[in-house]
């Protein structure tokens, strides 16, 4: 289930930043005329066809999974977060069917009737991200349900659940960093061919636009984090100090940068220690209190290991990913055009895989700091997952059949690119 | 008509509509697979311009179906999900290598010829009409207990009526997509006279097998057998008399009447199975009023589904009329 997830979110996330991209760029055509921008938004959405794809056949196995791996789950709250699932589903059937009118119309549409129909692709595409991320928000913050006094649900209230209190902060900072993700993820491209010597007209354009799309990204993904992490605070102390490392409860917490969190010695190994910042940035108060590990039998602990460094992680790389932005832009404003520079040029190809590495370590957050609940508070995997026979050798085949669909991905996407430099000369 | 009674309705009714359009879309996968003779390619070009568009909306269906099911009778799914494990996952591998092959054929610049993912295509196609009927026919002749967990990877779900639904599943599809491309073949005469013998062959293969499954569900699975010739004996009467109808009208070549008229006989035998089985979902243990979710939760799904189909249906209306409602330019 988590390897499809990791598998299914990169090309969930094009697909809700490339259309937006296509948008812009088949708008461009349309007013300026210019060819270019047509043959930009063409070969995007040659590109969308396949990630389209595949990101909706590992869209369905999620949904079947869901079921096959954790009926427990399911018979508890299916009821209770479906409006979210099922709202989502017509999202993506509006993404379908206009995606096939994108794909299959460029002859049989007019030129403004094409265009239109990328406005429903982007806007259902963040809007399904929304509502399959408020599912997600529901098992950090359970609500909307009445148990009785043996457990069973007695009563649900399917709007309650889908905005529960984490759907506010989780929501945005996953929809904005899917246009970091696309944003960085096309500059790359890009400024990969650059390096080979590509910079003619059709590059620069693919850049800039990706950058363009990247740099406002990364700033709201800075904002909407720290309302998440402050948001985690108060919601779910114990993720929090997993997050930040933290075992002993105690005001005026330090901030940990790095290091590796130790259940035995208690404390963060090699790591950079900032006197008063946790309680700074958790409270806008110094001397705030901030609960630790500690404070939550062993067993009702997530790791904090993985949850610690994949926080740090995520921060760390989208600071270097915002100043990056930030620096590319101000090259641009200052000299008036492109910065070609070759190490700015190999900071954004590596740029491209960071900002994917990014996002998986945001969800490894959210993931793994839920341990060991699979619903916050109220069900443990144990109780949720399936007692199916062959559950190994079924991992192994659908590990084998994602590696195979993203290396073939890959593969055509490349050989895409490679026609777009030729074309280019 | 109860909450949880429209409910039910209206999943079978998106299994209904998903069976017709995406099974079409399997159907063209295994006459891809079988493209034979000196057009191969044409009839394999012909399958791909069709399907293009659409099958990814049509796909969509079950995406609903799936999480619909999840939303209105949660107890019902989880027990489905565990006791037809096997099945549901080998046509989730079906599924997933079938759309992702003919996206990396159809996108990747290996649109010609019989290339490797055109074979995964074809193949793939077969996979999950056959796991998805074998696990439909399991359900419907009561092997899935409430309570019951499976034993052994094959054991509860590989029955003998189960695996003959399955090949039943897979040549229905095949019979849909070579009677839809009758339509679509319409304006060149040699492709249609080739697509017209591969539906009297799949629609010859079908109604064999039915009257099989029949004789063979009589002696051993009494239920199943029931669920036919009870409630659901008018419906299965209109089935047998409408197919001789279809196959006649494709005999003589009349496309439109005879893509009507295998719409209808997909219809009328999806449509038997919960009247017959009615008040079960997933007999013998899980009636629809008894598995079904908390009353809100069922508003709310009936809710969403009218603002969705309010805004769904004019744009498949537009998909269709777009690239089906004209003779498509060879």
């Amino acid at each position: 289930m988590g390897t499809s997830l990791g598998f299914h979110i990169v090309f969930a996330v094009l697909g809700v930043g490339l259309p937006l991209l296509m948008f812009v760029a088949e708008g461009l055509w349309l007013w300026r005329r210019d060819p270019g921008w047509l043959e930009l938004a063409r070969r995007w959405s040659k590109a969308f066809g396949i990630l389209f794809a595949v990101g909706a056949v590992s869209g369905t196995a999620l949904s079947f999974e869901l079921g096959l791996l954790w009926p427990g789950f399911m018979a508890f709250s299916g009821s209770i977060i479906g409006l979210p699932f099922s709202a989502e589903g017509f999202a993506f059937f509006l993404e379908a069917v206009f995606l096939g009118l994108y794909l299959y119309g460029w002859d049989r549409l007019s030129p403004v009737a094409h265009w239109l129909t990328s406005i429903p692709i982007a806007v259902s595409g963040a809007a399904s991200s929304l509502f399959v991320v408020m599912a997600n928000a529901w098992m950090n913050s359970p609500a909307g349900f009445h148990l009785d006094a043996a457990g069973k649900l007695v009563s649900v209230d399917p709007l309650a659940a889908a905005l529960n209190p984490s759907t506010a902060t989780e929501d945005p900072h996953m929809l904005v960093s899917a246009y970091v993700v696309t944003g960085f993820l096309v500059a790359a491209v890009y400024a990969a061919g650059m390096l080979r010597g590509r910079t003619d007209l059709h590059h620069r354009r693919g850049l800039a636009l990706g950058m363009a799309m990247a740099a406002p990204a990364i700033a709201l993904a800075g904002i909407t984090g720290d309302s998440s992490a402050r948001f985690i605070y108060q919601a779910q102390p114990v993720k929090f100090a997993a997050m930040e490392g933290l075992y002993q409860t105690q005001r005026g917490a330090p901030i940990h940068l790095g290091g590796i969190p130790s259940d035995s010695q208690h404390r963060v190994l090699f790591a950079i220690e900032i006197p008063y910042g946790l309680s700074l940035l958790a409270a806008f108060d110094p001397n705030a209190q901030v609960q630790g590990l500690d404070s939550y039998p062993p067993d009702l602990r997530p790791n904090p290991v993985v949850v610690h460094l994949s926080f740090d992680t995520m921060a760390g790389l989208g600071t270097l990913l915002g100043l990056l932005a930030v620096g590319f832009w101000i090259l641009v404003v200052r000299g008036r055009r492109l910065p070609l520079q070759r190490r700015l040029l190999w900071a954004l190809v590596v740029a491209g895989p960071a900002a994917v590495v990014t996002m998986e370590a945001g969800w490894f957050v959210t993931e793994f700091g839920r341990q060991p609940w699979i619903v916050y508070g109220l069900i443990r995997p144990s109780q949720a997952a399936t007692s199916a026979p062959a559950l190994g050798a079924t991992f192994g085949v659908f590990l084998a059949i994602y590696a195979l669909l993203a290396l073939t991905s890959a593969r055509l996407l490349l050989r895409l690119a490679r026609g777009a430099r030729q074309a280019g000369a | 008509m109860t909450l949880a009674a429209a409910n039910a309705a209206l999943l079978w009714a998106a299994l209904t509509t998903y069976a017709v359009l995406a099974g079409a879309d399997f159907g063209g996968g295994v006459w891809d697979l079988l493209a034979s003779g000196p057009r191969a390619a044409q009839q394999r070009r012909a399958v791909a311009e069709a399907m293009g568009p659409v099958w990814e909306a049509n796909h969509v269906w079950l995406i609903f179906l799936v999480v619909g099911f999840f939303t209105a009778f949660p107890p019902a799914f989880a027990v489905l999900a565990l006791a037809l494990y096997l099945p549901l996952t080998l046509a989730l591998v079906g599924i997933i290598l079938r759309g992702a092959a003919f996206a990396f054929r159809a996108h990747g610049a290996e649109a010609e010829g019989a290339s490797r993912w055109g074979l995964v295509f074809g193949s793939a196609s077969l996979l999950a009409p056959f796991f998805l009927g074998a696990a439909a026919a399991d359900v419907a002749a009561g092997h899935v207990h409430a309570n019951g967990r499976p034993a052994g990877v094959f054991e509860g779900w590989a029955t003998p009526e189960a695996l003959l639904i399955g090949l039943l599943a897979v040549s229905l599809c095949a019979y849909l997509a070579a009677t839809y491309l009758l339509v679509e073949t319409a304006d060149r005469p040699d492709l249609q006279a080739d697509f017209r013998r591969r539906a009297l062959g799949a629609g010859a293969l079908a109604g064999v097998l039915a009257i099989a499954t029949l004789a063979l569900a009589r002696s051993q699975a009494p239920r199943l057998f029931e669920t036919l010739t009870g409630n659901g004996l008018p419906l299965l009467v209109l089935a047998i008399l409408n197919g001789g109808v279809a196959l006649w009208t494709v005999w003589r070549t009349r496309p439109r009447v005879a893509r009507a008229a295998v719409i209808a006989q997909v219809v009328l035998v999806i449509w038997a199975w919960p009247l017959g089985q009615w008040p079960y979902l997933v007999p013998p243990d899980l009636t629809v009023a008894g598995s079904a979710a908390p009353s809100q939760a069922l508003q709310a799904m009936l809710v969403v589904t009218g603002v969705g189909m309010a805004l769904l249906a004019p744009s498949l209306w537009y998909l269709f009329h777009v690239f089906k409602g004209r003779l498509p330019q060879a």
